[in-house]
């Protein structure tokens, strides 16, 4: 090997003249490296933020919440200050309008938020809704949704409260969670005179504290957790919440950056494809250079340090503009964020930026690189000698398994489950191994097949995708991937909605009423006859807790050791459950069968839903006792069932027969069909009248909450999707201007054999047409592929190929290869053909 | 003593089921300052010979030496350190990096060889060649006769002990062929350089003192002048 300073001057002195090229070629690493960035920055910046912000998020140094009034607590003798809150989702009126809508209602005593405050419009409503008063603080999306204003009234329950102020942020609560479920902010002395405070009721009663700073939160919860336990009180500190907030965005930021290494992955086949061009070019005089005497090795370390330089060089660009980038990240993701984010320059971020983009330029552009190894001298004196196939050559494979290793090992550092990993990469492959099979064959069907009738440009347009150094292939692989991603979210999110949509066609139900009391059942069910419409189900629903399992009871369960524990959930929580022999249209049995209780003493069999039994290990035969309030039921597990949760239905996880839970306290549930939008209103308004503590959904709020939510989301992720496309294109425009010699000197013999340019313009055009035509359609059929897989295995929704917005996306990617290509081939037509001699 | 020894060599190329030999048993050996013309019909196997006597192909059977070196046995690598050394070319194609300038195209064999001097004794090899003045110019603004020029300064710039040239002069037209021939032979007379051309031009092939004529992959005659 020559010294390393020979190396770096000749490799400084090929670079001058090749520099706007390799440029060119890194350019489609940059948008990638800034999406990682960009992304990693900003999670950065916001775990730094939760930890700031932490106390705000939380309002309390330890919270208690527990399903029934907590009763006196060995805490509330330490804390400074305590608040408590009760909440449960409820009907709110608005009654100038007369509209209706489940919000969650927040009624609270003392002063929380102890840290920050609940951010009101007027400020002053945040203290003057606690002077007393029947006063409530709305949320604005709420006030928004229905006209509403401050100063207007608002019914919940049997109540009426003045709205004091609007509810610009709640502590801890996002622009989603507000969607779903806006909260409305009461006084506690009024919560239970709204009459909602009854039995079936999801009441949740949260106690806040704040602690004296010699009080740990964490000493206090370990030094209570036995008892708190032994309750079901749930308790929680500000390391807790840390550490849950903490995680779940560290896991939405790892989505993100998976979603931006796909970006770079897609510029890195677009590096390795230029890099290949760049190398055929070299060819020559890698071979006089070989003649000269210069090693196999030196020859290609003058390339691969140009590489290297333009790397840094694009990974500094990308990092450089994914600094900037998380300026805008914090608009994009505004309604998903607990806390204000901070813009900062995050050097970890950079840096990581910056080696991943140097590692991956060199690691793909060794690909084409490592031919350079194998020119043969022989090349200067007979040029057909430099064409050299390596596939044999080991070191190339190991590239590719480098490559292989480092997608698998950057995944997992994103995902920490190898398993995801795997299947991450896994899918990387096959999306690429797919494009790429579809695209070579598409070229070998050409050059085999293609018809000498057909009309000359056509012929010849297609002809060129397959000329000398083309990047057809990689090209279709590249913008194919990226608008199968794109497309993909498209379908998925259309699929979502067209099925809730379509849920309201047919004979599905649109209406639930739920939390009808016994007495009310009959009363209500009449007001929907009275209106001619069908009571489709009427389900009674009784609360329980599991109190054992196979005798196993709570406490035995945590003094197992940790591996043979079962799950603490499954004690924890409250099951709702019904009661009837049959089946519905939702539910299918897949084990065991429903058996009956006919006489008294009879063995009580139910049925679980077979997801949820997987999850908790509960097998066939396993008996379980539950407490039905205050009162032990012993039952054995006799059948599963797999249930559809996609209809407006009420599913239950837990299935009783009938004549064991006839006389346990329990409330109603009545689903039925309104044939309209407006029928609809006026029935949800009726009931919501005169029955104020029953709670309505019907499906055109479920579609529209939908929709926004579906929105929210899908914004983010064609975001994310956006550098994709971007980067498709940077990879389009890098591989036109590579061709652009190719291209005059093919057009210029075309004129010179009097084709006019016309000809020449329309043959250009088709062949773009061709290209845009054949990598979108590679990408559709690719995401109709993906979006088959989710919709069976992740929805579980029957498969719809969405062709119209297919053939929309279709007409936009090739809409765009054509225009750009035409950008491109302008002056391609125009040009002299002295030029071509010239050079 | 012999600079070049070429005994026994074949080349065979393997075409499908077909096997085409090109060079069939040549024998020959060079003495050092010798000046030697390959001739032949076209496809007779003269650039292939070439490319085995320079190293840069290696012989399907027999041996090729260069400066008492066999070179049979040698990586590819250890070959290009023997043509650093010992071994100057010049190209029917001229063959100038594009990306150089003329000065620094004739650097390169001298840096190669980590000259200090490489700069000033490639600008008067470029000097030698009529080229001063057009150093800091790249091969795309030069003529072919100019390009073939600083291609005969690149080739003599290391010194070589032999010089191959594969039709030297087979691009350019008969005046700027005379031009070029002269140069070659000059400055292989001032350095005594060991000089094979392979040409077609039987005037260029008469300048030397042995002419081998090759047909078929075989010697047919070997004169001497
Ligand atoms: N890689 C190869 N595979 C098969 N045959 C080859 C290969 N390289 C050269 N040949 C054949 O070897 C023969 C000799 O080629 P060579 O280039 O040495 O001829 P030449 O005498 O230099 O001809 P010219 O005067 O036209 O340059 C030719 O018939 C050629 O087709
Ligand atoms: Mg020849």
């Amino acid at each position: 090997m020559h010294n390393l300073s020979w190396i770096l001057k000749m490799a400084f002195r090929d670079f001058r003249k090749n520099v706007a090229k390799l440029l060119l070629f890194v350019s489609s690493i940059v948008i990638g490296i800034a999406a990682l960035v960009g992304i990693s920055s900003f999670g950065d910046n916001l775990s730094q933020d939760i930890n700031n912000q932490a106390k705000e998020l939380m309002g309390a140094d330890l919270e208690l919440k527990n399903n029934q009034p907590l009763g006196e607590q060995p805490t509330d003798s330490i804390a400074t200050r305590i608040a408590e809150e009760i909440n449960f989702a409820s009907m709110v009126v608005f009654p100038a309008t007369d509209d209706s809508r489940l919000t969650q209602v927040r009624a609270l005593a003392g002063e929380y938020p102890f840290y920050g405050k609940l951010e009101t419009l007027p400020e002053s409503a945040e203290s003057s809704f606690r002077s007393g008063g029947r006063k409530a603080l709305v949320e604005k999306l709420l006030l928004a949704q229905f006209n509403a204003q401050v100063g207007d009234s608002i019914k919940i329950g049997e109540l009426t409260f003045l709205i004091e102020g609007e509810l610009q942020k709640v502590p801890g609560q996002t622009g989603i969670t507000a969607s779903v479920a806006p909260a409305v902010y009461i006084p506690m002395e009024y919560v239970e005179a709204t009459g909602l405070i009854q039995y079936g009721s999801r009441l949740n009663y949260l106690r806040y504290y704040e602690l004296p700073s010699d009080q740990d939160p964490e000493l206090l919860k370990t030094k209570y957790e036995a008892q708190w336990d032994e309750a079901r009180i749930d308790a929680d500190t500000l390391a807790d919440r840390k550490r849950s907030t903490g995680r779940s965005f560290q896991n939405l930021s790892n989505f993100l950056s998976l979603v931006a290494f796909i970006a770079l992955l897609l510029g890195c086949v677009g590096v390795a494809s230029a890099v290949n061009v760049f190398v055929k070019e070299k060819l020559a005089s890698v071979a006089v250079l070989r003649c000269l005497g210069v090693s196999s090795w030196s020859a290609m370390l003058i390339y691969l340090t140009q590489i290297l330089m333009m790397g840094l060089l694009g990974s500094l660009l990308g990092a450089g503009l994914g600094t900037l980038l998380q300026f805008a990240l914090p608009a994009v993701f505004k309604d998903f964020l607990p806390v204000a984010v901070t813009v900062q320059v995050s050097w970890t971020s950079v840096g990581f930026g910056v080696l991943t983009g140097l590692f991956v330029s060199v690691l793909f552009a060794l690909l084409p690189l490592l031919k350079i190894r194998k020119v043969s001298p022989m090349a200067t004196l007979r040029p057909e000698a430099g064409e050299t196939k390596i596939s044999r050559d080991p070191l190339r494979w190991a590239v590719i398994v480098t490559i292989l290793l480092f997608i698998f090992g950057f995944s997992f550092y994103l995902l920490k489950d190898w398993k995801v990993a795997l299947g991450f990469t896994g899918f990387v492959v096959f999306a690429f191994a797919t494009l790429w099979t579809v695209a070579l064959g598409i070229m070998w069907m050409i050059r085999r097949f293609l018809p000498l009738s057909l009309q000359y440009p056509i012929r010849q347009s297609l002809a060129n995708l397959y000329r000398p150094n083309n990047q057809t292939v990689s090209l279709i692989a590249t913008i194919g991937l990226g608008t199968a991603m794109i497309s993909t979210l498209f379908f998925v999110q259309n699929q979502l909605l067209d099925e809730a949509r379509f849920a309201g066609k047919e004979d599905q139900p649109n209406m639930l009423l739920f939390d009808i009391q016994s007495h009310q059942v009959d009363a209500v069910a009449g007001r929907i006859k009275d209106r001619n419409l069908p009571i489709m189900q009427q389900v009674p629903i009784v609360t329980m807790a599991l109190e054992s399992i196979n005798g196993l009871t709570k406490k035995a369960n945590e003094d197992l050791p940790e591996e043979e524990r079962r799950s603490r959930g499954l004690y924890n929580r409250e099951f709702r459950v019904s009661y009837r022999d049959t089946l519905i249209a939702s539910e299918r049995l897949v084990k065991g069968n429903l058996r009956k209780v006919e006489n008294q003493g009879d063995s009580v069999f139910v049925s679980f839903d077979q997801g949820y039994a997987e999850r908790t290990g509960i097998n066939l035969g396993d008996e379980i006792i539950f407490n039905v309030q205050g009162r032990p039921i012993k039952t054995f597990v006799g059948s599963f069932r797999d249930i559809k949760f996609n209809q407006v239905s009420t599913n239950f996880l837990v299935l009783f027969p009938e004549n064991v839970l006839n006389n346990a306290p329990k409330f109603h549930v009545l689903i039925t069909k309104t044939a309209n939008d407006r029928q609809a209103a006026d029935v949800q308004s009726e009931i919501v009248r005169e029955f104020p503590n029953i709670s309505v959904i019907n499906l055109g709020m479920i579609v529209e909450t939908l929709e926004e939510i579906l929105g929210k989301i899908s914004f983010v992720i064609q975001f994310m999707a956006f550098f994709s496309i971007i980067t498709g294109i940077l990879v389009l425009i890098s591989s036109l201007i590579i061709s652009k010699y190719q291209r005059m000197k093919e057009s210029i013999l075309l004129r010179t054999l009097g084709a006019s340019s016309g000809v020449v313009s329309k043959i250009n055009t088709l062949e773009y047409f061709f290209l845009g035509s054949l990598a979108s359609l590679s990408g559709i059929m690719l995401s109709f592929l993906a979006t088959g897989l989710l919709s069976k295995f992740v929805f579980e929704l029957p498969f719809r190929a969405a062709f119209k917005e297919a053939f929309f996306v279709y007409l936009a990617i090739t809409l765009l290869t054509v225009i750009l290509g035409w950008l491109n081939g302008r002056k391609i037509v125009k040009v002299a053909p002295m030029e071509i001699l010239r050079e | 003593m012999s600079i070049l020894s070429v005994k026994q060599v074949s080349k065979t190329y393997q075409s499908g089921s077909r096997k085409l030999t090109v060079l069939d048993e040549v024998n020959f050996d060079i003495q050092a300052g010798d000046t030697i013309a390959i001739v032949g019909p076209s496809g007779s196997g003269k650039t292939t010979l070439l490319g085995l006597c320079a190293g840069l192909d290696s012989a399907s059977t027999g041996s090729v030496s260069l400066n008492g070196q066999s070179m049979e046995n040698l990586s590819e690598d250890q070959r290009a350190d023997i043509r650093s050394k010992f071994v100057g070319f010049i190209f029917q194609n001229f063959q100038l990096l594009p990306t150089l300038t003329a000065l620094e195209n004739v650097m390169v064999p001298l840096e190669l060889k980590k000259r200090k001097d490489a700069k000033q004794k490639a600008l008067e090899l470029l000097t030698k060649v009529g080229l001063g003045n057009r150093a800091t110019h790249y091969p795309t603004q030069l003529s072919g006769g100019e390009q073939q020029r600083v291609s005969i300064a690149r080739a003599f710039a290391n010194e070589p002990k032999i010089l191959f040239a594969d039709e030297p002069t087979g691009n350019l037209d008969t005046e700027t062929g005379e031009m070029i021939e002269k140069l070659i032979f000059d400055l292989n007379k001032e350095q005594g350089t060991t000089l094979v051309l392979v040409t077609h031009d039987l005037e260029l092939a008469k300048k030397t003192n042995r002419i081998i004529h090759i047909k078929g992959g075989k010697i047919q005659e070997d004169t001497y002048a």
